[in-house]
């Protein structure tokens, strides 16, 4: 394999990408969910803060208040990493694009690797309009860059939502189906971990799935009574993310197309 | 003349199906190759396992004497129309092809001359959704021609064409093989073939039933003879040998004579006072000498093998 073998693949992905109009509906909605959850909430806090007890006050985290609205809109850029690769099964592409491509470690290195890049520019713009957006409706509550843990949170919160995506492409390489992707991880995201997390004696094990290990770096201090941090926790998603991948490869490179 | 195509004994299994068994042949440039089979023979499953979508379970296939993952950029090698529904819906014409171009560093400009080539520059800006099946039986072929390559795979390329199409596609594959590319084009229709194809080769259960010229192919095996039904076959035989005319034994004892005419062998029977029941004029078609070849490949394969 070249370079110029890979730059190549990668330009003929990131142009399967910009002319899907799906690219722009879920990254469009990533920003706009994003948004939509983190100016009322901000806007609630501000208006309550003054209700709050000093106990309340203590705890009271407005970096994690900043960016927990990007969980949801997340789901958004999740969607976006599933169809870029499941859109190549269910329209036949795949066909074309592996005669184009046919080195498997090259077509699917080229597709992860463009389809993270675009994921870590949305992240970006989202995670940092999203907090900002919240900091100005929290007014004189607010946070300053400078202040400690912002800046890790930002960071934090940007490898977090690429790390989600690219898992998702792993995954979505093994499964190779849309509709099978997102209804494995929806449910994941949405409820079994939620769900997991509240009852004691599973907690110590749900506190290692992917987005309930990565979240804690959107938060000052670790969420619930979890043994990760938030570097340990961001290290527990790149491995589930590298885990993805590997899946991901295996079945491309085995698997007839 | 060496091949552009090796298929070396080429298996193919799906779970416990046996979709290609053993498979050998070469395909030569400068001429159209017909590969010809019945539906489920094993045609698509050879013609992915050339360009490397399915992984043979034991043989190889070679392009120009390698792998085809080993081609750099396998495109200006190889084009191959495969499945025209292999195009996102939601992409254009010209945003399918411009895609492909750059995977493999083709020049952009390529792109206006094959959507001419095939007759789709007036739709180069719709969505793939919107094209007719003969429309996008066209995008296949652009997309095959795109790369400019050396060597052309057509799988049933004459599928959803309208006649007019149809007559297009078989001009560009002789044009094509005359410019000495090596043309390799897959039909379930006989008749098909003997209009386009130089060459064939016939497959059925996934094995090869024969590898010849189309007019070798049509002399063995569509044959026009004189049956005769007599209650006197010696006879006959004898009368027809002494004029010198070849005679084979037909089905149910009559007599079949070759390279001769109705005329002929009434004359002659007449001539020599034999008792005929019959005498009439036999053509079995092409199609209906592809249908039996096919159809009996279980039974053939065991005659081979005495």
């Amino acid at each position: 394999m070249t370079v110029a073998d890979f730059g190549a693949a990668c330009a003929f992905e990131w142009h399967k990408i910009r002319t899907l109009r799906s690219t722009f509906w879920n990254l469009g909605a990533f920003l706009a969910v994003s948004l939509a959850l983190a100016i009322p909430s901000g806007w609630y806090l501000h208006k309550t803060y003054a209700e709050l007890d000093a106990a309340e006050r203590a705890v009271f985290d407005p970096i994690g208040s900043g960016l927990s609205s990007i969980r949801l809109g997340l789901l958004a850029l999740v969607i976006f990493g599933v169809l870029t690769v499941t859109t190549e099964y269910t329209s036949g592409t795949i066909r074309s694009s592996l005669a184009a491509v046919p080195r498997r470690a090259v077509f699917f290195a080229s597709k992860t690797v463009t389809g993270s890049l675009v994921a870590l520019a949305a992240s970006t713009v989202v995670v940092i309009a999203t907090f900002a957006a919240t900091q100005v409706m929290l007014g004189e509550h607010a946070v300053a860059l400078s202040d400690d843990g912002v800046l890790r949170a930002i960071g934090g919160g940007i490898v977090y939502t690429t790390l989600l995506c690219v898992f998702a492409m792993g995954l979505a390489a093994v499964l190779r189906s849309s509709a099978l992707t997102i209804g494995l991880l929806f449910p994941l995201f949405f409820m079994v971990s939620t769900i997991l997390t509240s009852i004691p004696g599973v907690r110590k094990a749900a506190q290692f799935l992917p987005d309930v290990a990565g979240g804690q770096i959107l938060y000052r201090e670790p969420q619930g009574d979890t043994i990760l941090n938030g570097w340990t926790g961001l290290a527990v998603l790149v491995a589930w993310t590298v885990a993805a991948l590997a899946a991901g490869y295996y079945a491309v490179r085995r698997r007839d197309a | 003349m060496s091949a552009a195509i090796e298929v070396r004994r080429l298996t193919k299994r799906y779970g416990r199906t046996t979709a290609v068994d053993g498979l050998s042949f070469e395909v030569k440039p400068g001429r159209v190759t017909g590969f010809l089979g019945p539906n489920g023979a094993g045609k698509s499953t050879t013609m992915r396992a050339i360009v490397g979508l399915d992984r043979p379970t034991s043989g190889e296939v070679l392009v120009d004497g390698r792998r085809y993952d080993q081609l750099e950029q396998p495109l200006r090698h190889v084009g191959a129309l495969l499945d025209a529904k292999g195009v996102h819906s939601g992409r254009t014409v010209r945003a399918h092809l411009d895609g492909l171009a750059l995977s493999n560093r083709i020049p952009a400009g390529r792109v206006g001359e094959v959507l001419e080539i095939v007759g789709l520059s007036g739709v180069a800006g719709k969505r793939a959704k919107g094209l007719s099946l003969g429309m996008a039986q066209r995008l296949g072929v652009a997309a095959a021609l795109l790369g400019d390559p050396r060597v052309l795979l057509l799988d049933e390329p004459v599928n959803g064409l309208d006649p007019e199409g149809i007559l297009w596609i078989r001009a560009l594959m002789k044009r094509l093989a005359a410019e000495g590319r090596t043309v390799f084009v897959s039909s379930h229709l006989m008749s098909e073939m003997a209009l386009t194809a130089d060459h064939l080769i016939v497959i059925g259960q996934g094995r090869l039933l024969a590898d010849s010229s189309v007019t070798e192919f049509v002399s063995r095996n569509s044959r026009s003879f004189i049956l005769i039904r007599t209650p006197e076959p010696e006879k006959a035989r004898d009368a027809l040998a002494g004029a010198g005319i070849e005679v084979a034994d037909g089905p149910d004892g009559t007599l079949e004579a070759l390279h001769t005419t109705l005329e002929t062998v009434g004359a002659l029977v007449a001539r020599h006072q034999i008792t005929v029941y019959e005498i009439s004029p036999q053509v079995a078609s092409l199609e209906e000498a592809f249908m039996q070849l096919t159809a009996d490949a279980v039974d053939y394969r065991a005659k081979q093998e005495v």
